[in-house]
């Protein structure tokens, strides 16, 4: 008798996620054509919405939105599959957040199409907006929050059930992403809790630096909980796709336990320049941030181990004879080795950046913009698009076939040239002081201004050719969803570890000791800070609407 | 926990490399005084109109070559608006925002910075090349973020 498929149980609650997400891409990345387009000089916006309603929309759907949605489809499904099934209640409580999601980020979108909250995804008070828009964001956080509760019960649950056994590798990056997202989304949580009274005016003044400050603490990490998803697929389903193994389970384990535990004060190199804040606290946050470096230097290591191995075992012979063994022509592959090449310099780029007087020659200039559509758009996004193309038929019941295989290539070309273009013209002219976050200006014809025109006419460019990146996935996950033919794909996930990997020791699955190193290790980064600006606090402000 | 050889050997050498650029950094920073602008004095940002200092924005001169200015922030402008000062000037900028978050960045030069509501930012650059700079807002500020903008001329 034929073993019945394996098969993950919340297919539907995934899909829906994937839909709302790809569905919500396009919608974003139109917006970012748009400002590409007229960065570059070539197109005025007119009709009843300005530049940054435009940006701030673009940020909070592909940033928040877009992200939130895929993680949660993608990881959920994870969890499904290894720990074999979610129960109905779990499944329910998956619903539940969707449904609070899509509350939440209607509320927030009518908000901004409305003028009333054209803020940006950062919302710096005390630029106010609409009261409601801030009570949208808490629902977006609620979909978070119960869509980490619903992993971790599904863990534990998994880890009564199997005495003794170490989680399975895909689930316990599930969990760090989780347990990292709600650290980081209590601190935008209790900024927003501060905020909303204030916008309501029932209270007067409102400390700008603490509202700053827990901003950056959410802000940056959640970068970083899109960044580590990206890694899970790395880890998990990269050796898979090229018939290789797990490098080592132990280290793998190590750099999710890293990420998680030193991941939230990193966000502090975003105030570098920020008066009220010492040199010596700011220096001490230098060590912060590039400590969130070491985890992804032991990943560059093993992910490369796990290619050159399995080039070898394919018949690379020489030095660099496994490169051209490894599966170019496969799209789950390509698009996921280039978003991980992406990451070399993206991450190269972080360290630099970080450093404190570097950070004071790029700070808010195109330079930051570039800086994280390589890391986002192409280290996280890339990825994700890498796996669209196995996880949504599996999904759907379905297989992808060679024509859209093909296509996918051509998406994945796309996105990389589209990058390119964008990203190297944004850094380059970052350095000459183009600000971002700015509609195109010359300021009353200034040199220096106009200096800047040539570089950003490869913004626009760039950003057609992403356009067209977006129009190819969102019809690829379409067709993988409702049109491709009916049958099997076989859910990725690598289930050797090499030989000569060591044991995986116990202690890794500690997560009550993890949490509360990661806790003592935010208390050494905001402690000093907060008590100061709380116990120390400056003048506050008003509302202020300038928009 | 054991690690491969090799991938000791990788971690020493990327580590040190991390640790490299954070003595670097501290170096600068601490030794020849080129950190980050980290200015920590408060300021009422509703009663900025009334501040003794802050009541008069401009240039003023210290000493030889020496000039301090006073500016104010507010949407969309800086005050004062054009400043002039000679080739060689010592410029230290206390600048205050009578509203919301504003960054100050003068492309070509290291002055790059935020002013936020509260705090008073001080920030000194030396202009060593005569020519015409502008000083731009490089912090969303609102609808006119794109015209808010200064002019630093450095006469020979």
């Amino acid at each position: 008798m034929k073993k019945p498929l394996k098969i993950v149980t919340s297919n539907t609650l995934a899909l829906t996620n994937f839909a709302t997400a790809f569905a919500l891409l396009l919608v974003g990345g139109f917006l970012g054509l748009v400002q590409g387009l007229n960065r570059a000089g070539v197109l005025e916006i007119v009709g009843g919405i300005n530049y940054y309603e435009v940006l701030t929309l673009h940020g909070i759907l592909l940033i928040l939105a877009f992200t939130t949605l895929f993680m949660n489809g993608y990881l959920w499904s994870a969890v499904d599959y290894v720990l074999g099934g979610l129960t109905k209640g779990i499944r329910m409580l998956g619903w539940v957040a969707y449904g609070l999601f899509m509350f939440g980020s209607i509320l927030v979108v009518i908000m901004v199409l409305a003028g009333e909250a054209t803020v940006l995804y950062t919302f710096y008070a005390p630029m106010a907006a609409s009261p409601w828009f801030y009570i949208g964001l808490v629902f977006v956080v609620l979909n978070i929050w119960l869509s980490g509760i619903g992993v971790f019960i599904s863990a534990f649950r998994w880890k009564r059930r199997n005495k003794g056994a170490h989680l399975p590798l895909f689930a316990f990056f599930a969990v760090g992403v989780y347990v990292l997202i709600t650290f980081s989304t209590m601190f935008v949580a209790a900024e927003v809790f501060y905020i909303i009274p204030w916008a309501f005016g029932w209270i007067d003044t409102i400390n700008v630096m603490l509202t700053r400050t827990l901003f950056w603490a959410f802000g940056h990490t959640l970068v970083n909980v899109w960044y580590l998803v990206a890694v899970s697929a790395w880890y998990m389903v990269l050796p898979k796709v090229i018939g290789g193994k797990l490098f080592s389970d132990s280290l793998a384990r190590a750099v999710v336990i890293l990420i998680v535990v030193l991941n939230v004060p990193g966000g502090f190199h975003h105030q570098i320049v920020d008066p009220g804040f010492s040199e010596g606290l700011k220096f001490m946050h230098l060590f912060m941030s590039l400590a969130i470096a070491v985890p992804s230097l032991l990943t560059a290591f093993a992910l490369f181990a796990t290619l050159e191995r399995t080039g070898r075992r394919r018949g690379g012979k020489g030095l660099l004879g496994w490169f051209w063994k490894l599966p170019w022509y496969d799209v789950r592959f390509l698009a996921i080795m280039l978003a991980m090449i992406s990451f070399i310099f993206g991450g190269a780029g972080g360290i630099a950046q970080t450093n404190n007087q570097l950070n004071q020659v790029v700070h808010n200039t195109l330079w930051v913009v570039g800086h994280f559509h390589v890391t986002v758009g192409v280290a996280v996004v890339l990825t994700f698009f890498g796996l669209v193309y196995w996880l949504i038929p599996h999904l759907s019941g379905r297989v992808l076939t060679k024509k859209i295989h093909n296509l996918g290539i051509w998406q994945t070309m796309f996105w990389t040239v589209g990058m390119l273009f964008m990203t190297l013209s944004m850094s380059y002219v970052g350095l000459l002081g183009s600000p971002r976050r700015t509609e195109y200006t010359t300021y009353g014809g200034s040199e220096t201004a106009l200096a800047w025109d040539p570089y950003l006419l490869f913004v626009g460019a760039g950003g057609t050719l992403l356009m067209v990146g977006i129009v190819l996935i969102v019809y690829i996950v379409f067709h993988l969803m409702f049109l491709a033919p009916k049958g099997y794909t076989e859910f990725m996930v690598v289930e050797e570890q090499e030989e000569d990997a060591h044991k995986t020791p116990k202690w890794t699955e500690n997560w009550g000791l993890w949490v509360i190193v990661a806790i003592l290790i935010i208390s050494m980064g905001y402690v000093v800070p907060l008590v100061d600006l709380i116990g120390n606090a400056p003048p506050g402000s008003p509302p202020i609407r300038t928009f | 926990m054991k690690m491969n050889k090799m991938e000791e050997i990788w971690m020493i050498i990327a580590v040190g490399l991390i640790i490299i650029a954070m003595g670097i950094t501290g170096y600068q920073a601490f030794a020849m005084g080129m950190g980050p602008p980290s200015h920590q004095e408060h300021i009422d940002p509703q009663a900025i109109e009334s501040h003794p200092e802050f009541s008069e924005p401009g240039v003023y001169e210290l000493g030889d070559n020496q000039y301090e200015v006073i500016m104010t922030l507010q949407a969309f402008e800086f005050q004062p608006g054009e400043i002039t000062v000679p080739e060689g000037a010592e410029v230290t900028f206390r600048m205050a925002t009578k509203d919301v978050v504003h960054g100050v960045n003068v492309p070509h030069t290291n002055l790059n910075t935020m002013v936020v509501p509260g705090f008073i930012q001080e920030i000194t650059q030396t202009f060593h090349e005569a020519g015409e700079y502008i000083m731009v807002c490089n912090e969303y500020c609102g609808v006119g973020h794109h015209m808010m903008s200064a002019t630093i001329t450095v006469e020979e």
